[in-house]
């Protein structure tokens, strides 16, 4: 018999007077292959046509529907009803900035993200039109890939404890980009100045690497390898600062 | 009222969005993109198979050049694309791939020596050049003659729009994301800029720019089952139609993605036929080189949705309480292949189907796809109808895929247009100077006021927007899906008219305090109908075959009578699109001929009657 399932979700419009933070409560029965999209689409448009929430592929790809799911942050749009039990709550990622309901800010938080860690490629070159590309190998460029698959969702941010008692801790996401460009031979920063930007207790050094980010990432990316690969070569980067070596 | 001063306002900050931005940055002029989502969440991030460029690197693109990708492209757009600008595009393609790869997309590279790859479900070998290892490679998709397809594994969308939007950053180039324009501010003219919605506050604010860009993607939310993200409704166009002066390039244009999977329509790359995967039916056998002897799985996405749907029709789906549907395989692919080039593909079918491709075979039909329709520009992507406005990317029809595009070409035409569209908007800024009208400012955001107050007060009347939506998008699917004839698309157009009606006495049922959800739909319905108003009424409008727009009643294609392009209108007041015709093209470097694939019956500009019907 299909499932009446229960909806706890947590409520707050700020831009709304009369709103305050509540947890409103919803019944749906369950359908086959239900999704936290369908059901919350559903009691959008037949319940309360005021909840707010964020969907945009609804396929896994965008990251743009992380939530906390009965306490654990994951992919709205990937998590299948049938999975949950009867009782599911909602509610919208810590650390970033509440905009109504379950839908948070995103994208003001990333943004300082990618000019923190200068999210691009550095380089002196200037690009000719008129030339084949650099070569790289298949294998190295594959490498890259799995690091940049990274879908800047939050999950690893909001299950870190580092980052919930700090702000400015940059989290498993910066980290992650970093060792993307580390591993990139077009980028032409050194370690020293990579050291710069993540070499202190906002970045590496303030990571306490019990992997809470590793197990909620959607993309599975290998967030406990980058770490420890940041960790030794940041730790090798401080001790030469120490000593003053040319890095 | 917030008021924000830019030289360029690009509306959307998808890859095509973001690249007029960059070209405008790096000329010194100062760019804002809007969004409805964050940056990276535009839907360019969901691409997955590749970009088209003729870089001729790999084996199986040996010999290409820009040449035949103009060839499979025009064949592709069956004669319905404006040559001029294919052979734009097609020339400027393998510089836009080779300057993304200088940004620092991780594009799968030339791998030397042998390797094994897979055609029809049969295995083939081929060599890979020594000399060309570590070059960009590329991979087979439908209607090409070489393997063109350059891909960063089936992520490619996603490496595109991270990278460009790093661009964006290092360049400090502003997006104001969850910003979505709601009017444009216009004298019938000349175009000044946008009234948007804030997204996380609700308020209005206006935008002044010299040059606005249209740049909001495709629209494939007006159906029911589309691949297309649930931002993808139309925003941009809706807002062009608007202005009752810029028309909308072959609204009746929209293509169907053979590979969205069965319930959600959530896509799967056409790399999966591209690396060899086969269709097969309820029997598990392949069916497709029957219909398509030469290119069978790969002809090109309009053919082979039409002969799935056919092949569907003559009972050999596999039936499901979601209607039937067939199959996609992959399994002979390979565990490694699957885990490295497809590796979206597998977390699709494991997250949504809960099946594994390796092993399993992935349940497929054929869903919209791809906006072919859009905001009518000249070849350097301004608008007509008005000065200082453009478009670019998904969301124009400048126009390279006429009837129906060809996949990986689209991706390539957002970095190629958006560049080309840059320069061009930069050399219009050279001197160009605009004087903001305060009262024609003041009317258009007036305008939108009232629309709000009304909404919320439910003067108008208590029609439901979902209910409205719903009922729009049945419609479109129903009659003016795949196969179309002039009875079902008549009463298309008596529906949406209906349809449309209603859509004028929506009144809200929350009170659309803040960024409220359902006031942003209802700020869209009336345009969302129009936009299917558009669909349905030049598709009946349009009394031949071609491309993706395929009449029962009119099977073959028309070059004497319908070698143009539709130019749909909307005057204020009126419930139907005013619709005016333009030659397809005016440079003619391929005369219209075969494609070599789909049914081939075609009326000459002669009025000759050449080719048979195949099915
Ligand atoms: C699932 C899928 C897979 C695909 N795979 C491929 C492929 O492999 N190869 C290929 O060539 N093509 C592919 N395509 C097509 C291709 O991805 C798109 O055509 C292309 O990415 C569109 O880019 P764009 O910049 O024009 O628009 P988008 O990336 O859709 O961006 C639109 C932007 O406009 C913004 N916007 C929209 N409306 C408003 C508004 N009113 N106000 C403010 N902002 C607004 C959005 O927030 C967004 O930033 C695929 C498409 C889909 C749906
Ligand atoms: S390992 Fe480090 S980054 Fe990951 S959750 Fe723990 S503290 Fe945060
Ligand atoms: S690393 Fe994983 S969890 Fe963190 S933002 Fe990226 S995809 Fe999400
Ligand atoms: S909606 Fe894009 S990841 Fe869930």
């Amino acid at each position: 018999m299909a499932r009446r399932l229960k909806f706890n979700i947590f409520r707050y419009n700020p831009q709304d007077p009369d709103s305050s933070p509540h947890t409103d409560t919803f019944f749906l029965e369950e359908t086959e292959s239900m999704s936290l999209f369908i059901a919350l689409n559903q009691i959008r448009e037949e319940q309360d046509s005021s909840l707010q929430f964020d969907f945009c592929c609804r396929a896994g790809i965008c990251g743009a529907c992380a939530i906390m799911i009965n306490g654990k942050p994951g992919l709205a749009c990937h998590t299948l009803t049938d999975e949950l039990p009867e009782e599911i709550t909602l509610m919208p990622l810590p650390i970033f900035k509440l905009i109504g309901d379950l839908s948070v800010d995103t994208g003001t938080w990333f943004r300082a993200m990618y000019e923190k860690v200068e999210s691009w490629v550095h380089t002196d070159e200037t690009f000719d039109p008129n030339t084949d590309e650099g070569r790289m190998d298949n294998a190295l460029a594959e490498e890259i890939y799995e690091l940049e698959r990274c879908i800047e969702c939050g999950c690893c941010v909001a299950a870190c404890g580092t980052a919930n008692m700090r702000e400015d801790f940059v989290g498993a996401v910066a980290m992650n980009r970093i060792a993307r460009f580390m591993m990139d031979p077009r980028d032409e920063r050194t370690d020293k100045e990579y050291f710069e930007i993540i070499g202190t207790d906002e970045g590496i050094f303030g990571c306490m690497g019990l992997l809470g980010c590793e197990d909620v990432c959607p993309k599975h990316l290998p967030l406990q390898d980058q770490l420890g690969i940041l960790r030794r070569k940041m730790g090798w980067s401080a001790v030469k600062q120490l000593f003053r070596f040319k890095s | 009222m917030e008021t924000i001063f830019t030289d360029v306002l690009c509306i959307g900050a998808g890859l095509a969005g973001e690249r007029v931005a960059i070209e405008a940055a790096s000329a010194g002029f100062d760019a804002i993109c809007l969004s409805i989502v964050p940056a990276r969440r535009s839907h360019s991030s969901a691409a997955q198979g590749g970009m088209q460029a003729a870089l001729g690197h790999c084996a199986m693109g040996d010999g290409d050049c820009p040449d035949v990708h103009f060839v499979d492209t025009v064949k592709g757009s069956d004669w319905g694309a404006d040559q001029e600008v294919v052979r734009l595009f097609v020339d400027r393609a393998p510089e836009a791939v080779r300057e993304m790869a200088f940004w620092g997309i991780p594009w799968n590279r030339v791998v030397p020596g042998k390797s094994t790859y897979f055609k029809g479900g049969k295995e083939f070998e081929k060599v890979e050049a020594s000399e060309k290892e570590g070059f960009i490679t590329a991979r087979d998709f439908g209607g090409t003659a070489k393997w063109r397809t350059c891909y960063t594994s089936d992520g490619t969308g996603h490496t595109l729009l991270y990278t460009m939007d790093n661009k964006v950053v290092q360049l400090g180039v502003t997006v104001h994301d969850r910003v979505e324009a709601i009017a444009l501010i216009h004298d019938g003219e000349i175009c000044t800029g946008a009234v948007a919605r804030c997204l996380k506050t609700g308020d209005l604010r206006v935008y002044l720019a010299k040059a606005t860009v249209i740049a909001t993607g495709g629209y494939g939310r007006i159906y029911r089952e589309t691949t297309n993200a649930v931002i993808n409704d139309g925003g941009g166009a809706i807002i062009a139609l608007d202005t009752g002066v810029v028309p909308l390039g072959n609204p009746e244009a929209q293509q169907f993605h053979p590979t969205g999977i069965v319930p959600t329509n959530i896509l799967v790359t056409e790399g999966c036929r591209g690396d060899g995967g086969t269709l097969l039916d309820v029997n598990e056998e392949r069916f497709m080189h029957e219909y398509e002897p030469e290119k069978a799985e790969l002809a090109s996405r309009d053919v082979v949705s039409r002969w799935m749907t056919h092949h569907i029709r003559q009972g050999l789906g596999v039936k499901s309480p979601y209607g039937d549907y067939l199959w996609l395989d992959i399994r002979h692919l390979g565990e490694h292949h699957i885990k490295t080039k497809l590796r979206e593909v597998e977390e699709i079918c494991n997250n949504f189907l809960g099946i594994d491709p390796i092993t399993q075979l992935i349940p497929v039909r054929p869903a919209q796809h791809y906006t072919m329709a859009g905001v009518r520009t000249n070849k350097d992507g301004a608008a007509y109808g008005l000065t200082g406005l453009f478009s670019a990317g998904e969301a124009a029809c400048w126009d390279m895929h006429g009837l129906n595009r060809l996949g990986g070409n689209s991706l390539a035409e957002t970095v190629v247009a958006g560049k080309i569209v840059g320069e061009k908007i930069v050399e219009f800024l050279q001197g160009y100077e605009v004087q903001y009208n305060t009262g024609v400012i003041r009317s258009a955001v007036t305008k939108q006021e009232e629309r709000i107050k009304r909404l919320i007060s439910g003067e108008n009347g208590d029609e439901n927007v979902y209910d409205i939506r719903n009922h729009m998008q049945d419609e479109l699917m129903e009659r003016v899906g795949i196969f179309r004839n002039g009875t079902d698309l008549q009463k298309a157009v008596d529906n949406l008219q209906e349809i449309y009606a209603r859509a004028q006495k929506v009144g809200l049922r929350s009170n659309g305090a803040g960024a409220n959800p359902e006031l942003g739909l209802a700020l869209k319905i009336q345009g969302m109908v129009k936009l299917a108003l558009c669909t349905a009424y030049g598709a009946l409008q349009r009394t031949e075959s071609r491309g993706c727009h395929a009449r029962e009643d009119y099977e073959a294609r028309n070059d004497r009578d319908w070698w143009n392009r539709t130019l749909a209108t909307w005057k204020e007041g009126d419930d139907l699109p005013t619709l005016n015709y333009e030659p397809a093209t005016e440079t003619v470097e391929l005369p219209p001929g075969e494609r070599g694939y789909g049914v081939c019956k075609i009326i000459t500009c002669d009025g000759e009657v050449i080719g048979e019907d195949k099915s």
